[in-house]
């Protein structure tokens, strides 16, 4: 049987609450992934520890706290040391388009989605960059 | 080559004996891996297994089944707690239904978990509960036996509802304890013949609301009605309030009880032969499936469709191409 991609969605940093990143869980399910949904609050060494031991191939964090250049390269940094840096690293929230070219082109952040990007986008974009033929 | 495929290399590429000798030294991540591939079944799964079978059978399976909200994952994270505190290691496979129109999920139990993490002594995977061949019941089952041959000595599987699903799953553990909470109302009707023969404990969670102990002696009334042999193990009805981790040392306790009746009374070893005698013909059943369905299978079926053949005929004709042929 063919395996699902298996994406984390996790809200590091300390803003409250959690809506964007639900509808995203709900619209990657909807589009046959199957989503960890790890809540609100989360450090990068519970985000990087949740994706080991649930081997997925995305993680999806979203951040509005503003905070998004100190967490998101802790995540990927702490990737590499456990040598997951296969995990396709993808973000959303308020980020501007500076940050966003440096997150990707240093950080290793494969993708960052403003607030104006569709669900869709988000699916396509994760479709397009996890081979699903793994087995 | 793209990193897409780079992925999918790495993740094809794995011996199943490195596989499980990296695992069986605490590499959390091997053991991850090893999760996915027997979730997916075929013959890779298959390879692994057997190679981790010599080394699993040694944890204490404990299932923890309710109602959606009842306070299974909170109550998972208490008693993994309360074992923790003890000195024993403990793995979680938390089970979720699948949204059936698309085969997506969203497995939300981690929220309730997050006091067990960061501590080396615990493993927690979420599971949908997709089809597989051989069913959820297998994939858990499977599941539990990665983390029993990891060296975990407590496996603790959360799964919903009352459904023949999760009798199933029972089947897999030592020990079920049925996760209730007050308010049942007078309907103690309500809880399903199959839960109360599941049942190994009975947990009234929420026993900071009203009416817990209503709830408690409705639950024991009925147990005393159900026939029991002398010396036959006695469900206890205990109360919990998973979310200031009351009552989960009384909870544990009754655990290791139970563990502790089914080895002194034999039963452990009978659900054991059980088991064996269960995977042995699934594993038979999966082998010949995968050998027969070739072209003849293909052309059986079209005839057997159109009643020009029966499916008895014609599987002894595949059976005897198989082995004589
Ligand atoms: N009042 C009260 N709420 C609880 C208790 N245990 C769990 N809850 C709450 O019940 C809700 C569902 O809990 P959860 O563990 O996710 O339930 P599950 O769906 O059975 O896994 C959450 O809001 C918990 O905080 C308890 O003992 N008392
Ligand atoms: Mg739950």
């Amino acid at each position: 049987m063919e395996r699902k991609i298996r994406v984390l969605v996790a809200k590091p940093g300390l803003d409250g609450h959690d809506r964007g990143a639900k509808v995203i869980a709900r619209a990657l399910r909807d589009a046959g992934m199957e989503v960890i949904y790890t809540g609100l609050q989360q450090t990068p060494q519970m985000i990087v520890e949740a994706a080991l031991q649930e081997d997925v191939d995305v993680i999806g964090l979203s951040i509005l706290s503003g905070a998004h250049m100190t967490l998101l390269p802790k995540v990927t940094q702490l990737l590499k040391e456990q040598q997951m840096d296969d995990v396709l690293v993808v973000a959303g929230g308020i980020i501007s388009d500076a940050d966003a070219a440096i997150l990707k082109a240093q950080h290793g952040i494969a993708e960052v989605f403003g607030p104006g990007a569709s669900t869709q986008d988000i699916v396509r974009f994760i479709q397009d960059h996890v081979s699903v033929s793994r087995e | 080559m793209s990193p897409a495929n780079e992925t999918a290399l790495r993740r094809s590429g794995v011996n199943s004996q490195d596989l499980v000798a990296r695992l069986r030294v605490g590499d959390r991540r091997s053991l991850a891996r090893a999760i996915s591939m027997v979730e997916t079944g075929g013959p890779q799964a298959r390879e692994l297994l057997a190679a981790a079978y010599p080394y699993a059978g040694n944890a204490h399976v404990v299932g923890i089944t309710g109602p959606p909200g009842a306070g299974k994952s909170t109550l998972v994270t208490a008693l993994a707690l309360e074992w923790r505190s003890r000195g024993v290691t403990v793995g979680v496979v938390a089970v979720d239904p699948t949204s059936p129109f698309t085969g997506g999920a969203v497995l939300g139990d981690r929220i309730r978990m997050q006091a067990l993490g960061g501590d080396p002594g615990v493993f927690i995977r979420s599971m949908a509960s997709r089809g597989r061949l051989g069913g959820l019941a297998r994939a858990t089952a499977d599941a539990v036996a990665m983390l029993d041959a990891a060296g975990f000595q407590v496996v603790l599987i959360e799964t919903v509802g009352a459904g023949q699903g999760e009798v199933d799953i029972a089947r897999a553990a030592h020990t079920t304890l049925v996760v209730e909470v007050p308010g049942m109302g007078d309907d103690v009707q309500s809880i399903k013949a199959g839960v109360l023969e599941i049942a190994d404990v009975f947990v009234v969670n929420k026993a900071d609301r009203e009416g817990a102990d209503k709830t408690v002696r409705q639950l024991r009334a009925m147990l005393h009605l159900a026939d029991r042999q002398p010396g036959e193990w006695e469900p206890p009805v205990l109360t919990a309030v998973a979310t200031t981790s009351t009552g989960s040392a009384a909870i544990v306790d009754a655990a290791t009880r139970h563990l502790a009746y089914l080895r002194e009374t034999g039963l452990a070893d009978a659900r054991a032969r059980h088991a064996a005698e269960r995977e042995l013909a699934a594993a038979v059943q999966e082998l010949a499936l995968e050998r027969l369905r070739g072209q003849a299978w293909h052309d059986l079926v079209a005839r057997i469709a159109s009643r020009e053949r029966d499916p008895y005929g014609s599987a002894e004709e595949l059976f005897n191409a198989l082995f004589h042929g």
